[in-house]
């Protein structure tokens, strides 16, 4: 990134950083999202020396020596342990999940990782899909424009989530095949694909609208007039300038994947197992929501917590970036009206 | 106006027709084993999947099997197997709750929505704008697989109040039926309600710059009257069109998700169970359907609202 030289004028991107970091809100909910980061990352350290068990691993009859006294794992009534802390070493730190005694902490860890996997992966294709539909779109313009368009208008009318549904459930039943292209049943491909595609229009339009904005300007003209061909022009010259954009709407691609990918998953279209992430740990937890309450509301916590901080950081981003920002309707606003991602159409705004 | 809406209905047509082929290419084309068995459900005989075969033409060309699938469909002949309920019979028994919930829960989000938000823009800047902005800016954090099994606990666990989810007929008996609604509705309504309180707040905040806003003070009505004739009003436009949008998502979308919390035995509980049981039939029903539904109200919002709003359509053929 340029701008960290020492030089007497300080460059845009340093304005920017310094400009977040006024913002004191923002700064603390980084570093709340980077400790549930480092949470997630940690959860093999977890595992092996902490709770020395895995997130699969069951412990149906096993027992665990709380203060010294031997407990079961699971009651021979089926209920699972509480959360022990660290009166059993670490061990069911928060207790076990079911009465298939597995160690939620380690769940909780693990489920994170694939809940971020997901959601970090579904927003780089949707965003990596978005900026090239978007450079063609707003480039080119006239028919490639209009196809590319109606496309993204069609997947923007469309009841998204209730779609990605029938389509996650279909792949977890039958998989995946097109062409070379296999999918498993239980892969984690088929919710990342899902949604990064139904996903692609909530940043692919407003791209294009920079990238027709930007392709007025005179330095891009002035580009063609040396003779840039059209990929220089839209990756050498156009694409520097979406940054901003494409930073913004990233981060809020992030939370906005996760909490489709929740949903999903709550519902059994997403994550399948053996893999579990956040959504299909509730699914698990509101069953025990009499005896064991916490089951079911710290994953959601966590999903809460991970898409709240993921939006104020990524509000922040857009103030520090584009100090002048029109005060059209937040963006952030139309991504979190979806949570269990239902398209809220943004024609109010025609 | 008459061409706006001709658009519109060619539009809507597209979009269906693109629903429809992606669950067709997702249901018949895509997975990599047999559709048949994959309709057929986990434990199907194979004498059952043989059946479905010849029934679904699974032998026949793409395009026919498309035409079978639809007329399937529409002629109510889409069939779950296990047991052997015809799909459409189950969605219109499942109508009557999903429609109390969504309902029920548009009213709430509606209300406090609008309440909030003209509290938090006619004290714009002041400390109840804060406090208001703050509790709707959390209110859009919460998913209502957070929310919900948080309030069955206190509300229901914890505290008796309110029953543990399920749904009673209005017809068989209107206070338990209210008693069980309660938190569902809030539980789907609590996020719409931050969004609409947020919405609402900008569009008044933009309105109140407008020229006749000051007009409107220079001769001299109370600020009372400016704001609730004037500003409110015109903020109100967007947020019809908002609201017929959002009532169709909601209902395929977060809704499912809290009838399957609550148990409410909707539409959206039935999808929700047949995706646990991983059967294909109800899904893909219920998928049409609410496709069709929610692709059915967007068009008349738009219609509606090219109808208050001139400048819609005259926009639209301007630009075209």
């Amino acid at each position: 990134m340029p701008g960290e030289e020492a030089t007497a004028e300080r460059g845009p991107w340093s304005l920017a950083l310094r400009r977040f970091f006024r913002n004191r809100l923002a700064v603390a909910f980084l570093g709340v999202f980077l400790l549930i980061v480092v949470f997630v990352l940690a959860a093999p350290l977890w595992a092996d020396h902490v709770a020395h068990t895995g997130p699969n691993q069951e412990h149906t009859v096993d027992t665990v020596t709380v203060d010294g006294e031997k407990r079961d794992v699971v009651t021979p009534e089926g209920k699972p342990i509480g959360p022990q802390w660290f009166g059993a070493g670490g061990e069911f730190f928060l207790g076990a999940d079911s009465r298939l005694g597995r160690d939620e902490m380690v769940r909780l860890m693990y489920g994170g990782r694939t809940s971020l996997l997901v959601g970090i992966s579904a927003a780089l294709i949707a965003t990596f899909l978005a900026i090239v539909l978007g450079l063609l779109s707003g480039y080119f313009r006239g028919w490639v424009d209009s196809v590319i368009a109606r496309i993204l208008d069609t997947i923007w009318s469309l009841p998204v989530f209730l779609i990605g549904l029938s389509v996650g459930i279909a792949l977890a039943v039958g998989g995946l095949k097109i062409g070379p292209l296999e999918l498993s049943s239980g892969s984690l491909w088929n919710p990342i694909l899902i949604i990064s595609i139904f996903t692609v229009p909530y940043i692919a339009r407003p791209i294009r609208g920079a990238v027709l904005a930007l392709s007025e300007k005179e330095f891009v003209e002035a580009a063609i007039a040396q003779g840039a061909g059209p990929m220089r022009v839209m990756f050498g010259e156009i694409l520097p300038n979406l940054a901003s954009t494409i930073i913004v709407f990233f981060t809020l691609m992030i939370a906005n994947s996760m909490l489709f990918e929740a949903g999903l998953s709550f519902l059994g279209a997403g994550v399948q197992p053996p893999n579990s992430s956040w959504g299909t740990m509730i699914t698990v937890g509101v069953d025990l929501l009499r005896i064991q309450p916490l089951l079911a509301i710290l994953p959601g916590a966590m999903i809460t917590l991970t898409v709240l901080s993921l939006n104020i950081v990524g509000d922040a981003l857009r103030d520090a970036l584009d100090p002048r920002g029109k005060t059209r309707m937040d963006a952030s606003l139309q991504f979190e009206a979806q949570a269990g991602t239902v398209s809220t159409e943004g024609r109010a705004t025609v | 106006m008459t061409r706006f809406i001709a658009r519109r209905l060619v539009g809507m047509i597209a979009v269906l027709f693109a629903v429809s082929v992606i669950v067709f290419v997702v249901f018949m084309v895509l997975p990599k084993q047999n559709p048949a068995q994959t309709l057929a459900g986990k434990n199907a005989t194979p004498l059952l999947v043989k059946n479905i075969e010849a029934e679904w033409g699974f032998d026949d060309s793409l395009p026919q099997q498309y035409l079978t699938m639809m007329k399937k469909v529409f002629t109510g002949e889409l069939i779950q197997y296990e047991p052997r309920i015809p799909v459409d019979d189950r969605i219109i028994e499942g109508i009557p709750a999903t429609f109390s919930l969504a309902i029920g829960a548009a009213l709430i989000w509606l209300f406090f929505g609008l309440l909030l938000g003209y509290l938090s823009a006619i004290r714009a800047g002041g400390w109840l704008d804060r406090i208001l902005t703050g509790v709707s800016i959390a209110g859009i954090s919460i998913p209502v697989f957070f929310l919900g099994p948080v309030l069955i606990y206190f509300f229901s666990n914890k505290f008796e109040i309110f029953p543990n989810g399920q749904y009673v007929p209005f017809s068989e008996d209107p206070a338990e039926w209210l008693k069980h609604l309660i938190l569902p509705w809030f539980t789907l309504a609590v996020l719409s309600i931050g969004f609409y309180s947020r919405v609402l707040r900008s569009n008044m905040l933009d309105v109140m710059n407008e020229d006749y806003v000051r007009t409107a003070r220079a001769k001299g009505l109370s600020e009372r009257q400016v704001m609730t004739r004037h500003v409110l009003r015109n903020s109100l436009i967007p947020i019809i069109t908002l609201f017929g949008l959002d009532f169709g998502a909601t209902i395929a979308g977060t809704a499912i998700i809290t009838e399957a919390i609550f148990s409410i035995d909707g539409v959206g509980n039935y999808a929700a169970e047949a995706v646990q049981k991983f059967e294909l039939p109800p899904i893909m029903g219920v998928a049409l359907y609410g496709a069709f539904f929610v692709v059915l109200i967007n068009t008349i919002v738009d219609i509606v609202y090219a109808y208050l709003d001139p400048r819609v359509r005259l926009g639209e053929s301007a630009s075209e």
